[in-house]
């Protein structure tokens, strides 16, 4: 099953390469991670996907709670969370394709970044199934190149 | 002051007393101020030397150790101390010496990425990037060493860090965000292991080196004797528990009594305290302790159903959680007679398969050299081994009574590790007899620690088991390889009684059984450091044993 890990860890050195380390060493293969600063300049917020059973996510998560520098970790739980990825895609286009792409860019609210000779580069923000979705729909048209930021994720307000 | 000077106050500020190490380039700066200081620093003649003093030292004080070490081989030198004490989690703090902070990622002369090299096996580790952070970062390292589950912290300090100029402030009060043990145990959960204690008819404790670190033994012995629950410990719980005790069931697992591995399996109720369910004590996960509901007392919450799955976990500090456990029987209504019947099983197992060896005319057992050394020493001395046949015979055949002074590499099994272990536990406890049990392929990793054992005069005695093989590794091919002893026969070896007399310590071979214990009387007396070459039985074997992954009932040898 796939986890979104939510970490909070302090801003120092060497933490990225523990966290990243740590999921190695303990035999997981990260899917996504991503890392920014939060609204507290001294902490930054990793997200980190996996995929792992419960047992095992539970093990990787004590072990990361040993970690120094992380404050918080959260799995969160699907039902309660908005989750969000960003991609940039290029895609093979000329003439005879250029308003298909550009209305599939559409349907999926995506954006044209750039157009080039023989390419369009759409800016897509959704769920990772979204992004799977436009990817392949644009696949047969010769996907160049295809840059994800992974996921980032965050709790719903309280209703 | 300098950054180096700032190095040396907060090391005086942190305790610290003694220090072990060897100087290099990039860390002149920092001897240069130690020579001015009153610390006492041990100069070794290898860096891993420095790793295992400063553990041995921990180990038999509780203090936190302390070694330096230059930058590149100076550091990769300290790699297996700094494991060895990862994985027996003891408080050590090493300090390495870097290149400069401008030459770092250039691949410069002596430059490795030690904290990138050590990562996975610290608790913590720093690079100094501002002079100004020494103190703090001295704090917070001897703090995380030393708190919580103990564990080796490494400091990675550039030069020029140690050349700046800086307004010496005293570290802080700590913060770390991140970092909070608990050491309190759930009043609930507490209640819950007192109740199935007292339903249990036939308990066991199963201790670890946690007791040790938390200081608990009082309180296990407390639990033990109200209600009659007999104690097995693991190699790093020995000491924990008087071993002359009735209730003493020695140690469990792959190399443990057969009634130890006996009652764990026939148990209804597994205490776990401070130890970790590791699979040298659990043989195959499946079987072990079968029948048993599981309570685990740990204060690391990362180790409660990682092997095992527990019923009742208490995470928490073990002299904390056991102190309330006493105090919840105490309160309760309780019956210890229960578990009376148990004992009498216990009692037949031990006379059924007692821990024994078959003596062999004109051979000295290594075993008899063990029991000839508990007898010399009364079972006073503190006891340190390497790795190997000689571990767990002196695990097996010495009866342990206290905590500290027993002094072994459990996770890692380190060969090497006991000489200068010994050294820094003498360095620590120079009013103790300190012994290291060796084997003669284990003390030749670390023998040229003689001389720092000669030079600065510390008395410790190291007892060859001689058996002219990597004698642990030669019982597996016995046992489990047709007799096929690839590389295990060591018998190019040193005359060891004149090498220590090359050293200026003291060497004596032996090789009469009739002359064991006046060797050791005479190396005790010479005060000075001694070497003693025990030639014994060659292919003596350590019984009883558990196959690697077979249940820890299925023990071959050791049966009557
Ligand atoms: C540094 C290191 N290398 C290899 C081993 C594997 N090993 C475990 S026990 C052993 C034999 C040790 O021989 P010796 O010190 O003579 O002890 P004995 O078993 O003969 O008492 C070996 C090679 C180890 N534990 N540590
Ligand atoms: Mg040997």
């Amino acid at each position: 099953m796939k986890h979104t890990l939510s970490v909070l860890v302090e801003n120092k050195p060497g933490a990225l390469a523990r966290i990243a380390g740590l999921f190695s060493r303990r035999g997981f293969n990260i899917d996504s991670l991503a890392v920014g600063v939060t609204e507290d300049p001294d902490v930054s917020r990793m997200t980190i996907t996996v995929s792992a059973a419960e047992h095992p996510i539970e093990q990787v998560t004590k072990q990361l709670h040993k970690l120094i520098n992380v404050i918080k970790i959260t799995d969160l739980d699907p039902e309660n969370t908005v989750a969000r990825e960003l991609a940039l895609i290029k895609v093979k286009s000329d003439a005879g394709n250029r308003a298909e792409i550009m209305q599939l860019a559409e349907i999926f609210r995506a954006n044209i970044l750039d157009v080039g000779r023989n390419t369009l580069t759409i800016e897509i923000t959704g769920t990772y199934e979204k992004i799977d979705a436009l990817e392949r729909l644009l696949f047969p048209h010769g996907v160049v190149e295809v840059v994800r930021t992974g996921r980032i994720a965050i709790e719903r307000g309280q209703k | 002051m300098k950054g180096s000077e700032a190095i040396i106050e907060s090391l005086k500020a942190a305790g610290t007393e003694v220090i072990f190490g060897l100087p290099g380039g990039v860390v002149i700066p920092l001897y240069d101020a130690l020579f001015d200081s009153d610390l006492s620093h041990y100069l070794v003649r290898h860096e891993q030397g420095a790793a295992h003093m400063a553990d041995g030292y921990a180990r038999a004080t509780g203090k936190t150790g302390v070694c330096i070490a230059t930058s590149g081989p100076g550091a990769t030198n300290l790699v297996t101390g700094i494991a060895n004490a990862y994985l027996d989690s003891t408080p050590i703090v090493a300090i390495t010496g870097q290149v400069r902070s401008d030459l770092i990622g250039t691949d410069a002369f002596q430059e490795v990425d030690i904290t990138g090299i050590t990562q996975p096996i610290v608790k913590h580790s720093y690079l100094i990037k501002d002079p100004k952070d020494i103190p703090r970062v001295i704090k917070e390292a001897f703090y995380i060493a030393s708190s919580g589950r103990p564990g080796p912290v490494l400091i990675d300090i550039p030069v020029d860090m140690q050349n700046a100029e800086i307004d010496y402030v005293e570290g802080k009060k700590i913060d770390l965000p991140g970092y909070r043990p608990t050491l309190k145990g759930h009043k609930k959960q507490i209640r819950a292991a007192a109740r199935a204690i007292t339903a249990a008819e036939k308990p066991v404790l199963y201790v670890g080196g946690g007791v040790i670190t938390a200081g608990a033994e009082k309180e296990l012995q407390a639990l033990a004797k109200l209600m009659k629950i007999p104690v097995a410990t693991t190699l790093m719980g020995i000491g924990t528990f008087p071993e002359d005790n009735v209730l003493s069931l020695g140690m469990l697992g792959m190399h443990g009594t057969g009634y130890a591995n006996y009652a764990v399996t026939h148990s209804d109720l597994l205490i776990g305290v401070g130890a970790r369910f590791d699979d040298r004590v659990t043989g195959k996960l499946s079987t072990f302790a079968r029948h048993a509901k599981k309570i685990h007392i740990d204060l690391d919450p990362a180790e409660i159903s990682k092997n095992v799955l527990i019923d009742i976990p208490i995470v928490g500090d073990a002299k904390n959680v056991l102190a309330g456990l006493v105090a919840e029987l105490k309160s309760m209504k309780r019956d210890a007679r229960k578990t009376a019947a148990w004992i009498d099983q216990i009692n037949t197992w031990k006379k059924k398969h007692p821990l024994s060896y078959q003596d062999e005319e004109g051979s000295i057992m290594p075993q008899f050299v063990v029991e000839e050394i508990d007898r010399v020493t009364r079972g006073n001395a503190i006891i340190v081994t390497e790795v190997g046949q000689n571990q767990m015979w002196s695990a097996l055949f010495y009866k342990h009574k206290k905590p500290r002074h027993f002094i072994s590499s459990g996770g890692l099994g380190t060969m090497g590790f006991g000489f200068p272990a010994s050294i820094g536990a003498k360095v620590g406890r120079p009013d103790k007899t300190v012994i290291d049990i060796a084997g003669d392929g284990s003390f030749q990793m670390t023998i040229q620690e003689l001389a720092t054992a000669v030079c600065y005069d510390i008395p410790v005695i190291v007892c060859i088991l001689n058996n002219g093989f990597l004698g642990m590794v030669r019982q597996w091919q016995e046992l489990f390889w047709n007799k096929r002893y690839s590389e295990t026969i060591i018998s190019c070896q040193p005359d060891f009684a004149a090498l220590a007399d090359a050293y200026g310590a003291l060497g004596i071979t032996i090789t009469e059984k009739k002359d064991v214990a006046d060797a050791i009387r005479t190396a005790i007396k010479a005060k000075k450091p001694a070497v003693l070459d025990f030639k014994v039985r060659a292919e003596e074997n350590v019984f009883p044993m558990v196959p690697a992954g077979k249940s820890i009932e299925e023990m071959i040898g050791g049966h009557k």
